[in-house]
């Protein structure tokens, strides 16, 4: 039998028995619908978590050091590379030359030191830091009290919540409840600072001997260290971490990028680079390099490694988090499998009923002859097309239950000041999956009856009544 | 092509043929050990009190059972020999059968029922449609194409059962009790449209009936059967045997 002539046959079939059918259908329905939920809040998490860390700047972001700083290195770099003392400064050209890299969109010192800030005459000594402009849309910053910076040179501050807490004193105790950061930054907002430093300032080149010998390069590296001062006005106080990765070294007080630089704080890179530094150019102890897409962080590292450098990033800890939602993936396909599969056996009863039923009909079709496999698909047509329809009404059901469960936790989330999320997602797909997976469990669940219609001796079917 | 004399070929053969069956305990011998020959264009009535066997022979003949031991040949083929599949186009394109309580499917409208063996020998949708058509007027049934089974007579049931029997252009027609489920005025209609398949098509008839006089009437040989054996097997006097004529390539 043909194709269409199944369809049709079968599709005729199914409506004789429309309750029955619909039943069984529904049943499908149901178990796609768990099927699809639980995998599009699988699929949802993960959408959240990647936008999340790329938000976090963690995934694309490679951070570059020089190997003359003599760490960060592992053996096999030890013994592969170039030796420390050959390799290359990391200096402003270097940076220059690293941001012209394919698939490279910034590449921006990392500018941090410890100093002293005066706060209401009272000193506080802390990390600071400085930020490029691209860090704004950083979702340490979401939450944020007060603004970023006006722009990128202005003398303004931002500080981290913990800061924010020993300026005014109201440290919790461990184990306390921490204080509101709206409470903190109400009477902080617009005050002014005033940061100590070190400055680094290009002296006058040591007139060299004319019978000396020494290359030029040694020439100009001189310069004097002077105390300065800056006033900052606090604009910003912001709840999360902005650099939870670093650790201990972590900054708890952030300065515009291009003010930092201007600044010229004294780096601990000055003083070993003295003997080989050209002219007064900065020479930076690190660099972060921001990919374009996370995707490519491999090769760029790759590209910066063969400058001479030394890199990092937290590719491998992205590929383990791949890892645990492969795992979770699996869990709730399972735990959403479950449903379908009894659902299957529904189908089953629903089949072998429907032979029972139609026992003498089948008889009669042998009779005018139809072969076993022609009543063997019909029964298969027949599983097929409530797999078919249980699937799409399912994957419709599932979606609708995501966007319920989507629009309630949001409701909770906003009771609860934390901004809304789409944690639902039914990616095409996943559509597409299910409905698939639907028809293949039902044409596997009417195997079995169809055979046994297919095998029924039509003498004895003709006889029934 | 040449019109050849008379040689009348032999449409159903059947040799020593058993159909045995077990019912707890006891064998049921339902076929016996016949043996008999069937020309072609022949219109045979095989009678017999209920159990004698008739149906089951009938049944051997049709494909749809098959012997315990001895062989059915039909057109040359060994029905003891094919496979399911190829009994299965057997029953398709040899045979049209038709049963005392009609069996057509009560789900489907009578064009449905009639295309139905057209579909299993994957007919063109518009030429099934037309085809179940035309064979429904030949039975005078052209108004009703769309009536479901249950909305007829069991006259009119009959013939759309007729009529899908006759779709594939059998050369047997095999008919189980045909009138048993009707009154004597429908019966005769059915028969003399059975005749009428077997005078002008030349279509070989195996009728099986309990009913002499029916027999009688229009087979030109009857054949009896008691507890599964042969017992009488003679030509009916009072109908007058087809001319047999065949073409011969």
């Amino acid at each position: 039998m043909k194709l269409p002539d199944l369809t049709e046959l079968a599709l005729r079939n199914l409506r004789e028995s429309l309750l029955r059918n619909s039943l069984t259908t529904v049943g499908i329905s149901v178990g796609v619908a768990s099927l699809v939920a639980m995998l599009s809040l699988g699929t949802g998490l993960q959408q959240l978590f990647t936008r999340r860390l790329a938000k976090s700047g963690l995934f694309d972001t490679v951070y570059v050091s020089s190997r003359r700083e003599l760490r960060g290195m592992s053996r096999e770099e030890q013994r592969t590379g170039p030796n420390p003392g050959e390799s290359p400064v990391l200096d402003e050209a270097a940076r220059l030359e690293i941001e012209k890299l394919p698939n490279v969109s910034e590449a921006y010192p990392d500018i941090r030191f410890v100093t002293e800030l005066r706060y209401e005459d009272k000193p506080h000594l802390t990390m600071i830091s400085a930020l490029p402009p691209s860090a704004k849309s950083n979702d340490a910053f979401e939450g944020i009290q007060g603004s970023f910076f006006t722009s990128d040179a202005a003398p303004e501050v931002i500080l981290q919540k913990s800061f924010a807490e020993e300026l005014l004193g109201k440290t919790p105790a461990l184990g306390m409840p921490e204080p509101n950061v709206s409470e903190l930054a109400k009477p902080l907002l617009g005050k002014e600072l005033t940061m100590r430093y070190a400055q680094r300032e290009s002296a006058q080149p040591t007139p060299l001997r004319p019978d000396t010998n020494a290359s030029e390069d040694v020439a100009g590296a001189s310069y004097s260290v002077v105390s300065r001062q800056q006033q900052l006005k606090i604009v910003g106080v912001a709840d999360l971490d902005p650099e939870s990765m670093r650790g201990p070294t972590r900054a708890k007080v952030f300065l515009p990028l291009k003010l930092a630089e201007s600044l010229h704080v004294m780096q601990p890179t000055d003083l070993r680079e003295i003997a080989r530094a050209r002219t007064d150019q900065s020479v930076y102890s690190s660099i972060s390099v921001r990919v374009k897409n996370p995707s490519q962080i491999q090769a760029v590292e790759d590209a910066i490694k063969k400058m001479g450098f030394t890199t990092f990033s937290i590719l491998d800890a992205s590929r383990s988090l791949q890892q645990v939602f492969k795992v979770l993936y699996a869990f709730l396909g399972i735990f959403g499998s479950l449903a379908l599969a009894v659902a299957s056996i529904g189908i089953v009863n629903t089949l072998v009923m429907a032979i029972l039923e139609r026992r003498r009909e089948i008889g009669i079709m042998k009779a005018i002859g139809a072969s076993d496999a022609d009543v063997k698909k019909l029964f298969f047509a027949e599983a097929g097309a409530m797999g078919i329809f249980g699937g799409i009404v399912g994957v419709i059901l599932g979606w609708a239950i995501g966007q319920v469960i989507n629009f309630g936790t949001n409701i909770w989330l906003r009771s609860q000041s934390i901004p809304p999320e789409h944690f639902w997602a039914v990616p095409l797909w996943l559509v597409i999956f299910s409905i698939g997976f639907a028809f293949i469990v039902s044409l596997i669940s009417g195997l079995y009856p169809a055979g046994r219609a297919a095998r029924l001796d039509p003498v004895q079917a003709l006889r029934y009544e | 092509m040449t019109i050849a004399p008379a040689v009348p070929s032999i449409a159903i053969r059947s040799e020593n043929v058993c159909r045995h069956y077990r019912m707890g305990e006891t064998l049921i011998r339902a076929v016996d050990g016949i043996s008999l020959e069937i020309r072609s264009g022949e219109f045979v009535a095989l009678l017999g009190t209920s159990g004698s066997g008739k149906s089951s022979m009938l049944n051997l003949v049709a494909g749809l059972d098959r012997p315990t031991s001895g062989s059915v040949i039909v057109q040359d083929r060994d029905l003891a020999r094919l496979s399911r599949e190829e009994l299965a186009k057997y029953r398709l394109h040899v045979v049209g059968m038709v049963f005392q309580s009609f069996n057509l499917i009560p789900s489907m409208t009578l064009t449905e029922n009639v295309e139905l063996p057209m579909r299993f020998a994957d007919v063109d949708r518009g030429k099934r449609q037309s085809l179940s058509r035309e064979a429904l007027q030949r039975v005078g049934l052209g108004s009703r194409i769309d009536h479901r089974p249950s909305e007829l007579s069991g006259g009119e049931q009959q013939r759309a059962a007729l009529a899908r029997a006759l779709i594939n252009r059998p050369k047997l027609l095999l008919a189980d009790e045909p009138t048993g489920n009707l009154d004597s005025h429908t019966g005769t209609e059915i028969m003399e449209m059975v005749r009428g398949f077997n005078r002008d098509l030349g279509m070989t008839v195996v009728m099986v009936t309990h009913e002499r006089a029916l027999a009688e009437r229009y087979a030109q040989r009857m054949i009896f059967l008691a507890d599964g054996k042969l017992i009488d097997d003679h030509p009916n006097t009072s109908v007058s045997p087809q001319p047999q004529v065949e073409a011969v390539r």
